[in-house]
């Protein structure tokens, strides 16, 4: 049996249950990176170039981590997942950039999934990657749409509440294990941040998990429906081209006029280039309505743990007062 | 109305060509300076990249001389160009500077937007005068470059480089001063009579090829001069990026006979097999082309955290590894130091110079 290797970074969070649907459906085994460990991201320090953001140098780590058990690498070339506009130009660049520093990698899928142009699908994409494996169409065909109906059914789980790694592993548990939603906390924060950064436990620092010790409960722009998030960005006086920006920036609109939130929490990574400007326009809005309280936080792999919890604690505990007082403070508290 | 654009090296005598020839009232900022670095990065994104904060530092000394109106060029991404101007007129809102920002950029949906833009700028001006305008400033452009071209060529020959530099400024000012086109020729026929007259060694001196981000190579404020240090150092360097090429292909799609950059796109691959937004392609496929012209080596210039530079970087290593063309990049930024990029010069020229020696004596 052919095995071909998923990295368990980047976009893995949003299509890693469509990809594998698919895969598995054609009779093709798919293998896993394991959960990001301090071995993974080393390995992806050493090899990726310098000056390369986190979730990059981190992408190099999932490679290497797979490389050596499987036949082929999944790394398709992320151009466009929506009409007119883009992901990243690193993600556009990704497939070469690791033919070039990883010289002896496994095969790399790296057909482009680009759907800047109306019409364009994972249909297509699809139809492409299947005949690299099989040339039975119509079992192509009864894969795409099997994987197209698991990748339904992970956006319900998502609109239903849960968190892209939650509603994952009830994909793969099965359904009866849907997690208890949490109730009655003391808290509510809107976490902004990339699906790669915020999802992934090592590079956050279990940032999900600390806050809702510390009596949060969290919010994040996955668990809102595209189309409110469509519809915040479209007033925006230019039409943002990077997809996960508007997500952005449509959850931000989101939150700051959401009453039952508390806080907003905005977690970037260091060089992140999108981010450096939506990340930006975001925080003068929110200083602007001086409504919510609001901290952005930049990590990178220098970031201390200790550091990032002192800051949660004070956030939440500034939110806690401000909350006893009930009257108004600045939004930088 | 008082308008006013950012700097990007000599394009403000094109503009400002452009600009007076429809009537228009300009405002230059000053010449970037420390001080317009000190303006943007104080109210600029920490993390955006070097030419927005340059950009932004322009604005508000342009902003000090009288300027209203900002004319500024956008996109349509991946760059982050694309957004500067949106990020940028958020920021003078938040500082209280009330500045008009008009962007020409390929229109989202239908092209009257530009046609709408355009017009509102030039008011009830005929066609006929605008691509009159257009066409004088595209004279200035090839004016420009064949004059920065051949001070890059004659910079490292000549043994008073001080003098060639004031003939240099000098040829600017009078091509920016020009009112014709003949006016334009006598200008450059004048300053190539100048330079053939200084004395200049003779013998086959180093080549380097200058890669990168358009803004970071043609502002020699934000690439620290890097062209006059190697010129000093006794290298001939090649721009792969000029003026009048990039308006050529942004702006008349092509439609003159000028050497492009179609050719070295098509030379990336299979280094760089799609396009990464900016200059990414070029500066892969362009490192290609220096190499095979048996330059002696490339110098690779980006502003800090530019992804299409990041992703072009990062491919470069196979291109030595193919060609043996050694590559030096630069990521800059505020904080980039002179000494430092002086330094790192100084011991590229002598890697290079090192190597020719070894290629010379192998070939014996």
């Amino acid at each position: 049996m052919v095995i071909v290797g998923i990295p368990r970074a980047l976009l893995f969070y949003y299509y890693y249950p469509l990809w594998r649907a698919f895969f598995t459906e054609l009779g093709v085994q798919v293998v896993v990176s394991p959960v990001t460990n301090k071995k993974i991201l080393d390995s992806g320090l050493r090899t990726a170039l310098d000056e390369a953001c986190l979730p990059v140098k981190l992408f190099f780590g999932h490679v290497l981590a797979l490389a050596d058990q499987v036949d082929y690498l999944f790394v398709p070339r992320l151009v466009s997942v929506e009409q007119k506009a883009y992901i990243c130009p690193k993600f556009m660049g990704l497939p070469d950039m690791l033919r070039a520093r990883l010289p002896h990698l496994p095969p790399i899928i790296d057909l482009p999934v680009d759907f800047r142009h109306s019409g364009q699908t994972w249909d297509h994409f699809f139809e492409e990657v299947g005949k690299l494996f099989t040339r039975d169409r119509h079992l192509i065909r009864r894969a795409t749409q099997s994987a197209c109906e698991v990748h339904s059914r992970f956006q319900e789980l998502l609109e239903s509440g849960l968190l892209p790694p939650e509603a994952i592993s009830v994909l793969e548990k099965g359904e009866g294990e849907i997690p208890v939603q949490q109730q009655n906390c003391l808290l509510k924060i809107g976490l902004l941040g990339h699906a790669y950064n915020l999802y992934d436990p090592f590079i956050s620092m279990n940032l999900i998990k600390k806050l809702r010790q510390l009596g949060a409960s969290v919010v994040t722009a996955d668990c809102l429906a595209p189309d409110l998030i469509e519809e915040k960005a479209r007033r925006l006086p230019k039409r943002l081209f990077w997809t996960l920006g508007k997500k952005m920036i449509g959850a931000a609109l989101n939150f700051f006029e959401n009453r039952k939130l508390d806080g907003i929490i905005y977690l970037t990574s260091f060089g992140c280039g999108p981010e450096s400007l939506v990340g930006e326009l975001v925080e003068r809005w929110a200083k602007r309505r001086a409504v919510l309280p609001f901290m952005l936080l930049t990590i990178d792999e220098h970031t201390g743990e200790a550091g990032l919890v002192t800051r949660l604690e004070a956030f939440l505990e500034m939110i806690k007062r401000r909350k006893k007082n009930e009257n108004y403070l600045p939004t930088y508290g | 109305m008082k308008i006013t654009y950012p700097h990007m090296g000599n394009l403000y005598i094109v503009i400002r060509a452009l600009l007076t020839s429809l009537g228009l009232d300009l405002v230059l900022p000053p010449p970037t300076s420390n001080r317009t670095v000190e303006l943007g990065v104080r109210y600029a994104p920490e993390f955006a990249c070097f030419p927005l904060k340059l950009n932004l530092g322009n604005f508000l000394e342009a902003r000090e001389l009288g300027a209203d109106t900002i004319l500024m060029a956008g996109g349509v991404g991946p760059c982050r160009f694309g957004y500067y101007a949106q990020v940028q007129r958020e920021i003078l809102r938040d500082l209280g500077v009330s500045m008009e920002m008009v962007v020409l950029e390929p229109p989202d949906t239908h092209w009257s937007e530009l046609k709408d833009k355009i017009r509102w700028l030039v008011g009830d001006r005929s066609w006929w005068e605008i691509i009159k305008a257009i066409r004088f400033a595209w004279y200035k452009a090839r004016a420009v470059d064949l004059v920065e071209a051949r001070v890059l060529y004659l910079r490292p020959r000549v043994f008073e480089p001080f003098e060639l530099e004031s003939g240099y400024r000098e040829a600017l000012r009078k091509i920016d001063q020009a009112a014709s086109k003949r006016e334009l020729d006598s200008v450059v026929k004048g300053f190539f009579r100048f330079s053939n007259r200084l004395p200049r060694r003779s013998g086959s001196l180093l080549r380097v090829g200058l890669v990168g981000e358009i803004f970071t190579v043609l502002e020699p404020f934000a690439n620290y001069d890097l062209e006059r240090r190697l010129g000093l150092l006794g290298v001939e360097v090649t721009r792969s990026i000029f003026l009048s090429a990039w308006i050529n292909e942004h702006l008349f799609g092509g439609l003159l006979r000028v050497k492009g950059t179609k050719h070295v796109k098509k030379l990336a691959a299979p280094y760089l097999n799609f396009f990464v937004g900016g200059h990414g392609r070029e500066t892969v496929g362009s490192t290609v082309d220096f190499a095979r012209q048996g330059y002696d080596g490339v110098v690779h210039v980006a502003p800090f955290t530019c992804m299409p530079e990041i992703v072009a970087h990062s491919v470069l290593p196979s291109v030595t590894k193919d060609y043996g063309i050694p590559t030096l990049t630069f990521y800059l930024d505020e904080q980039s130091g002179e000494a430092g990029i002086q330094t790192r010069l100084e011991a590229f020229v002598d890697l290079i110079s090192a190597r020719r020696e070894r290629v010379r004596k192998e070939k014996h």
